[in-house]
């Protein structure tokens, strides 16, 4: 069984702060880290290894630095390693951004590409379904676990609900987007950290990939950003510093003026 | 001159931080209170490979280097004293001298299960009469066929009651002195062999720390490590390399109780303002920090040598030394910046505080390690 | 691509076991708004098995049209059947905007349908506008950065402009029974060998009392410094007095104190209810991105730094644990 895992690299957001003063993100010293959703979809992929023997296959597309999550899929068991880099890739959407990494994995072989659910710099949870689209494949999202079936190389997915779960069987091969809830990602082994580094990283330029200009990078992105701002938080009532019994007041004489009561 | 890490050392410290956080410090206070032996983290650590960082691979090791090894210990006792010394010494006192000692079979035979946290290891130098003066060790070994018969007894052993691998020092030869003792490899399960008492200790208390009791133990002949008569040389290399494990330990909770401390500073107010704006803080604080990072400095270098073949027993002396003083000065400090919240357990750096005053006993106390480095210096 | 050719706000009308969920009223009620700045129809997009009998209550919340698709294929939701249907609607009708709810089937859907159209999707904005100017242009803002920042979004020369829209971030028109709209059947024809990729093997609802706080008037909501279960109860004995729903914080959702169905935020759930009172919340910018448009906001906390006094209408500094207790004995003295 051959497995391809996307994977990103993102700014650990639960690390940003915000500047008091100006109201505007303190980027600096925001650790990058693998997505979360993405790294538990790592984790079924290598527990598919560690069942089947499965070969597993991460990719990434974005800046060179990314480069090091890679290396961190390499010290987690993986056995090979893509980063997607290239200038006309930037500014691109989920669509633009999705058409690429479709037209890397048009270039492989698979039975299942697992992305993450979303990345917690965006949250769009778009880019899983849409290369499912552009590869025509069956999806299922929100997956909490999988099972292969061998014999008739089909996947039972668990999907989570709003109400509950929904079991699905779904012929191979087909694109699942995984829950970092669902999984306990393993550490890096020790040795895998040692030798990270001695294994190759593969480079793919957009030429690797055979995705018309007009589809990838900005051209390739039918939504822009008008504009970005810094949240603006309404102003501050009054906070008060007083007796537990005047507090009650406070509260219920708020509660009246505002009818709750 | 380069002070930088490798690569690989910035993704293992990325691992063991992240391993630490999630998985050993949530224990912490509860090890301590309870007394109790961690073996769900030793069996975690096992299968990430931390039980085999600096053992090469063909037997069964990470093939890491002493470098990260240090970089464990710190990052697991920054959180969790009791969960660096486990590693240390099954790392220091009974991989590495199979390692650097051991005949080819025995390398094969203890290395790998060793290596993969299967086996826990340990090490029996110290007697009730035979602490920092090692040489008057009374545990004797008689050679008696094909097997050794050991007697007497060690105390104060790391690891004692959970380990399966222990490296003995004992007397082959009275008449010989230090030249008359050797070291064996031991087997939990080996006929007259026992484990005695277990201690009741200020801190790192989730550590099993008991006697060992031979009785007419019989050891293989095979299980002597080195020569004979050549004990008490690998006892002390043993060590050597030990101290900069409990020195990388030393450090960890030093560090531990100065994360501890910005962040109460920082957020407790008195007369209007966090404590941290206070000139007096700062300047304790930074003084604490400099020598925090100056005592890492001299763990990484010993740690360094070791890994490139260099001398390092003066070295490893000092960065125990220092860091072990630093790191009492530190959590003592850093209970005082709590107040009387400092003194409950309630807040870590009384744990803390407790666990660091072994540092500057076991594995040779500040004053051998002084004796260590002036003996380097008026030799 | 003629761009004047796309015309209406179409709205997918989510429905499970063939009730209309919340969040599609909600999306009419924004639909009405911006269909009514461009004098265009609001369109219901409503797929499933005998479901024509909710396509008044389309109308009712905003619609001017239904369009029905009747299926066996869209019995329960699937992604593929449902995409060609939608994908249908779109060749067919050519809809200018197209809003759907952010819940796990619209989040499954929405990005399947933008990448067989070649459009783009906004993922989970918190305010669609058509702009005041010449150009009428329609714009999404939706939170990025892990809600640390907001992002306007616009799909300038694609069809339709899709946008996703978590339940709770708009709010519904009151019904209006007499509203009169064309209901219209739709026919679909389906490729029926890419549906048979995925089979449904069961579909679980989990013996969970899923309390809706997204639909709650009232929420008392606990944080770090409830600490406990305990602690909690003390919160619900409160929220019942006020007729509300307990709700929390991450901290203790992780902790374990609080199940996830509870949590209040970037991860959790967005609210709005009339009364929103934190106790002993902190205020992570991931929690107030989830709570911030709350009718009344009041906090108790004991440290006077904490950042969810910034978006409090009324701020406490004291012990959660002294006043909740008091407040109830209060309230419930009140009702007497």
């Amino acid at each position: 069984m051959n497995i391809v895992v996307c994977i990103k690299q993102v700014p650990d957001t639960t690390e940003v702060k915000i500047n008091p003063q100006t109201g505007t993100l303190i980027r600096e010293g925001v650790p990058s880290i693998m997505n979360p959703d993405d790294k538990g979809g790592l984790e079924f992929a290598l527990q598919l290894k560690d069942k089947f023997g499965a070969h597993v296959t991460v990719i990434t597309m974005g800046l060179p630095q990314a480069e090091a999550i890679l290396r961190e899929a390499l010290a987690m068991g993986v056995d090979r390693a893509i980063l997607l880099t290239d200038r006309k890739l930037g500014g691109a959407d989920t669509l633009a951004t999705s058409s690429a990494i479709a037209g890397a994995l048009r270039t492989m072989d698979f039975d299942l590409v697992i992305t993450g659910r979303q990345a917690i710099d965006g949250d769009t949870a778009q880019v899983g379904p849409q290369i499912a689209e552009h590869l025509d494949l069956p999806q299922v999202s929100y997956m909490e676990d999988l099972q292969y079936n061998e014999s008739t190389k089909t996947f039972t997915i668990r999907k989570q609900t709003e109400e509950g779960y929904q079991i699905l069987e779904v012929q191979a091969p087909c694109v699942v987007t995984a829950l970092a809830s669902a999984v306990s990602p393993r550490y890096m082994r020790v040795n895998g950290i040692v030798t990270a580094y001695d294994k190759e990283v593969e480079v793919w330029g957009a030429d690797r990939i055979q995705v018309p200009e007009e589809r990838i990078g900005k051209a390739g992105s039918p939504t822009s950003v008008y504009k970005a701002f810094p949240k603006q938080l309404k102003p501050a009532g009054e906070t008060h510093e007083v007796t537990p019994e005047e507090a009650v007041e406070l509260i219920v004489n708020k509660l009246k003026e505002k009818h709750i009561i | 001159m380069d002070f930088s890490f490798t690569k690989q050392d910035e993704l293992f410290l990325q691992m063991i931080r992240e391993f630490a956080e999630k998985e050993v410090k949530p224990l912490a206070a509860e090890v301590d209170e309870e007394e109790r032996f961690p073996m769900e983290t030793v069996k975690k650590m096992a299968k990430i490979g931390l039980m085999g960082i600096p053992v090469p691979t063909q037997y069964g090791g990470a093939g890491g280097t002493n470098i990260m090894y240090g970089m464990a210990v710190e990052e697991l006792s920054r959180v969790c004293a009791t969960t660096g010394v486990i590693l240390s010494a099954h790392t220091s006192l009974c991989c590495a001298p199979i390692l650097e000692s051991g005949t080819e079979e025995q390398k094969q035979k203890y290395l790998p299960k060793l290596a993969s946290g299967e086996w826990i290891g340990a090490f029996g130098l110290t007697e009730p009469n035979a602490g920092t003066d090692a040489a008057g060790q009374q545990t004797v070994a008689v050679l008696d066929g094909d097997h050794w018969v050991l007697n007497g007894s060690k105390i104060f052993i790391t690891n004692g009651s959970y380990a399966d691998v222990f490296i003995v020092i004992a007397m082959t030869d009275k008449s010989l002195g230090t030249k008359g003792i050797s070291a064996f490899i031991v087997e939990k399960g080996f006929p007259g062999f026992s484990i005695g008492k277990k201690e009741k200790k200020m801190g790192i208390r989730g550590s099993a720390t008991t006697e060992l009791i031979f009785e007419d133990c019989i050891v293989p002949k095979e299980n002597l490590l080195g020569q004979i008569g050549k004990g008490f040389g690998l006892a002390m290399k043993t060590l050597d390399g030990g101290r900069i494990g409990i020195a990388a330990q030393a450090l960890g909770i030093a560090q531990g109780a100065m994360d501890e401390t910005v962040k109460y500073t920082k957020e407790r107010k008195q007369f209007g303002r966090s404590i941290s704006q206070f000139q007096n803080t700062q300047f304790q604080m930074a003084d604490l920090e400099t020598k925090v990072q100056a005592a890492r400095l001299l763990v990484r270098r010993a740690h360094y040598n070791k890994d490139h073949g260099i001398p390092y027993s003066a070295e490893a002396a000092m960065a125990k030394l220092f860091a072990a003083e630093t790191a009492m000065e530190v959590t003592t400090k850093a209970v005082q910046f709590h107040g009387g919240y400092g003194y409950t357990r309630e807040y870590p750096v009384e744990r803390m505080m407790r666990d660091a005053k072994i540092t500057e006993i076991y594995e040779g106390t500040s004053e051998v390690q002084r004796m260590v480095i002036a003996g380097k210096l008026f030799k | 691509m003629n761009l004047t050719d796309y015309k209406d706000v179409y709205v997918f009308a989510e429905q499970r076991e063939g009730k209309i969920q919340n969040v599609a009223l909600e999306l009419l009620g924004k639909a009405r708004e911006l269909a009514d700045a461009n004098q265009e129809k609001v369109v219901a997009m409503l797929l499933g098995k005998h479901v024509r009998e909710n396509a008044q209550e389309l109308i009712a919340a905003g619609a001017d049209e239904v369009l029905v698709v009747d299926h066996d294929l869209l019995a329960e939701y699937l992604t593929e059947p449902y995409t060609q249907a939608i994908t249908q609607i779109i060749k067919e009708r050519k809809p200018s905007i197209m809003l759907i709810g952010a819940t796990t089937i619209g989040r499954d859907l929405g990005p399947r349908v933008s990448a067989r159209n070649v459009t783009g999707l906004t993922a989970d904005a918190t305010k669609l506008e058509i702009s005041d100017d010449e150009a009428h242009e329609f714009r999404m803002t939706r939170p990025a950065f892990g809600g640390n920042l907001m992002a306007t979004i616009l799909c300038k020369d694609h069809r339709p402009q899709m946008s996703t829209v978590r339940p709770g971030v708009m709010q519904k028109l009151p019904a209006d029974p007499d509203r009169k709209g064309t209901v219209v059947d739709f026919k679909v024809d389906f490729d029926e060998k890419k549906i048979s990729r995925v089979k449904i093997v069961k579909t679980v609802k989990e013996e969970k009392t899923v309390a809706d706080i997204s639909q709650a008037k009232v929420l008392v909501s606990g944080g770090r410094g409830v600490g406990s279960k305990e602690g909690f109860a003390k919160l619900e004995t409160l929220a019942k007095e006020l007729g509300g729903e307990v709700a929390s914080s991450r901290a203790m959702v992780d902790a374990g104190v609080m199940e996830q169905s509870r949590q209040v935020g970037q991860t959790g759930k967005t609210v709005r209810p009339s009364l929103y009172l934190a106790c002993g919340i902190s205020g992570a910018i991931q929690h107030l991105a989830g709570m911030e448009e709350s009718d009344l906001i009041i906090a108790i906390n004991k440290d006077k730094f904490a950042p969810i006094f910034s978006v409090a209408d009324l701020g406490i500094v004291g012990d959660l644990h002294k006043i909740v207790p008091l407040l109830t004995e209060r309230l419930k003295s009140l009702q007497k």
